[in-house]
């Protein structure tokens, strides 16, 4: 995609409704200050990246966006719906916003398909035929559909991680949330799940991944938001902020990243 | 990763590998082995046999179970079914039975709820709560059930007589007799209803099972409390009220020395049944904190990530993870239950052991006594290992 391409997408975007919007956002673990002032918001479609040294608050902030994690000041509001104590509005958002996790978390009593069709059938009533047949069109999507009749325990880390793909996205949601979905894996099977995120922003979704992979950043990131102590300290397009790091905290990240890699 | 092409090597089958007569092969020395353990097995029980017949022969002693049709002579002072003492042994080794099976499932089922709220508790964010139900588990699982049988029985024998009986409300008397309840006259209405009751019971379970089969197929969810107000509450009503709605309160009163009438929870059983409860509901607690504890977090995490209600995510991840591990080890604890309440005979309460016991000192039977306490004990243990084997096969990981 070329950069101003990149521009006009973004430039459309900017004029829809945000998906995600967060305003002075706190949270506190005890006496410890993990989530500081965070003022972010997310416009449908946008692919935003959130890198960080460990600690940074990063995969908290992305908790909080579908209340795994209750944030104590500010207000979060996802597809327009505040988050509070209110469970109806909480079932609502975590309809509407899927998430794949580090340890890839697949139910390990259920089949890869029944894994699938859990949440479609239990939350969104739908006949259990209807159901398979669509987690066989997203376990194709990503891939893997001769695993159907397997169990988790059976499929390699990254097929687990494809498998986790697919179940969330069996629900449909709006905001698909990822909170360092490659972290536990091996080389090669990094790839395999890189490749089916960035298959999956290409159809247009709005996705919110906390990840250390410049290279997927630089391929699908609308932005890159850099996170540390608790506060977001830079964030523009993937190329500014990797190339023209202004503060030293993202300077001294990113060479610790890149010595790593 | 995809499926490639089968490299056609692997396709062979292992390697035959010939037997040996030599103690270098493991299959040979595996062999001899067994040999000998059953040889040894064979010969002990050879050795137990012929010595009892023999010194039964040397004795004199008649062997065989007719004793049992032969009157008991033996007072029994709680029994679920009619009995006197010129009833024979045989039908007070049935009461018996019934009482150690009295104490054995109810114990059971009380263990289990109040083990598994306890359980909870050790895990609960609440510092009280946290700390006396863990203060509890070591102190319960620290103290022998013996001493704690003889402590409970004590508490009750220190109870006021019936004359200065505590009093708490209309027809409730506690003193060292027992636990006496207001109670109604059983007629036949009461027993048809009760019937109903249990079948309306089954009726819900299945309809439960079929209408969760049809939500999973055609995902339209329905609801079993109409199908349970009608079958448990509704069904029985009629079955009591068809017969004619039988009612005559039995309330307890004192007359002279004792109480007539009502429901009485005998001191020794109430003792028995608390002992083996409280006991038992510590290594329960200790089962089930273990059981919710093997199912990590991120379970139930992505479970609500996918938007299943707090209920959902305890139906259909979390219990059936953690039953996978609680359900072997509860089975032990089940089976302790029915033989702990052997030490019925401790205070004096009358289970089989204890009224098996009074049998072979009156018939000097003592072989056919032990073999019946043994029939007794083994059958309810299979039973129940048998019950807790099927539900945990039927709950069990197929693959990890």
């Amino acid at each position: 995609m070329s950069t101003s391409m990149e521009a006009v997408a973004s430039a459309a975007r900017a004029d829809a409704p945000p998906a995600i919007m967060l305003d002075k956002v706190n949270k506190w673990y005890g006496a410890l200050h993990v989530l500081r002032d965070v003022t972010l918001n997310v416009a449908l479609g946008e692919r935003l990246v959130v890198c960080g040294p460990s600690g940074s608050g990063k995969s908290t902030l992305i908790r909080c966006i579908n209340r795994l994690e209750t944030h104590q000041e500010g207000t979060i509001k996802v597809d327009g719906i505040e988050l509070s104590d209110d469970l109806r509005a909480l079932d609502a958002i975590r309809r509407e916003v899927g998430m794949v996790f580090q340890s890839f978390n697949l139910f390990p009593h259920l089949t890869i398909l029944e894994n699938c069709t859990l949440a479609p059938i239990w939350v969104r009533h739908m006949p259990k035929a209807e159901a398979e047949a669509l987690a066989m069109e997203y376990l194709e999507r990503v891939k893997i559909p001769e695993q159907a009749k397997k169990y988790p325990g059976q499929l390699s880390g990254g097929q687990q991680q494809r498998v986790a793909i697919a179940r969330a996205l069996c629900m449909k949601p709006k905001i698909m949330l990822f909170d360092e979905p490659t972290s536990a894996l091996d080389p090669e099977m990094i790839k395999e799940v890189l490749e089916t995120m960035v298959g999956l922003a290409e159809t247009g979704m709005t996705m919110v991944c906390v990840t250390h992979e410049m290279g997927f950043a630089r391929q699908v990131a609308d932005r890159v938001v850099f996170m540390d102590r608790g506060e977001i300290v830079e964030q523009g397009p993937p190329n500014e902020v990797f190339e023209n790091p202004r503060t030293d905290r993202l300077k001294l990240f990113l060479s610790q990243i890149l010595r790593g890699h | 990763m995809s499926q490639t092409s089968i490299d056609p090597r692997s396709l062979r089958a292992p390697p035959k590998r010939p037997i040996k007569l030599s103690w270098a092969d493991e299959r040979i020395r595996g062999i001899f082995w067994q040999v000998v353990v059953v040889g040894i097995v064979v010969s002990i029980v050879w050795w137990l046999w012929s010595n009892t017949v023999h010194n039964l022969e040397v004795r004199r002693i008649a062997t065989g179970f007719g004793f049992l049709n032969r009157e008991a002579g033996l007072p029994i002072a709680e029994s679920i079914i009619d009995y006197n003492p010129t009833n024979t042994y045989l039908r007070a080794l049935i009461v018996g039975l019934l009482n150690t099976l009295k104490v054995a499932v109810v114990g059971i089922i009380l263990a289990t709820i109040f083990g598994t709220l306890i359980g909870i508790a050790r895990l609960s964010k609440n510092w009280v709560l946290r700390t006396l139900s863990a203060t509890y588990v070591e102190v319960i699982r620290d103290l022998p059930l013996l001493l704690q049988l003889l402590f409970w029985y004590a508490i009750l024998q220190g109870l006021p007589g019936p004359r200065q009986a505590m009093h708490p409300a209309e027809g409730v008397f506690l003193s060292n007799r027992g636990l006496k309840l207001p109670w109604i006259e059983w007629e036949g209405a009461h027993s048809l209803a009760l019937l109903a009751f249990v079948v309306g019971l089954v009726v819900t379970f299945l309809y439960r099972r079929q209408a969760v089969a049809k939500q999973i197929t055609d995902g339209v969810p329905r609801h079993t409390w109409p199908v349970a107000l009608v079958a448990l509450v509704a069904v029985p009503l009629a079955a009591w009220a068809a017969l004619g709605a039988p009612f005559t309160p039995d309330i307890p009163a004192l007359r002279g020395f004792n109480f007539q009438g009502g429901l009485t929870l005998s001191p020794e059983y109430f003792a028995l049944l608390a002992g083996l409860v409280m006991y038992t509901a510590g290594f329960v607690a200790e089962i089930v904190r273990a059981g919710i504890q093997a199912v990590p977090n991120g379970q139930r995490e992505a479970a609500q990530a996918l938007g299943l209600r707090p209920g959902a995510v305890l139906r259909l991840v979390v219990l059936p993870q953690a039953l996978r591990v609680i359900v072997p080890p509860m089975t032990s604890q089940y089976l302790n239950i029915t033989k702990n309440s052997s030490l019925a005979v401790a205070i004096g309460y009358q289970d089989i052991v204890s009224i098996a016991n009074t049998t072979l000192n009156q018939t000097g039977q003592a072989i056919e006594g032990i073999a019946i306490i043994m029939l007794v004990y083994l059958t309810i243990s299979l039973s129940i290992s048998g019950f807790m084997n099927w539900y945990n096969a039927r709950i069990a990981l197929v693959e990890r």
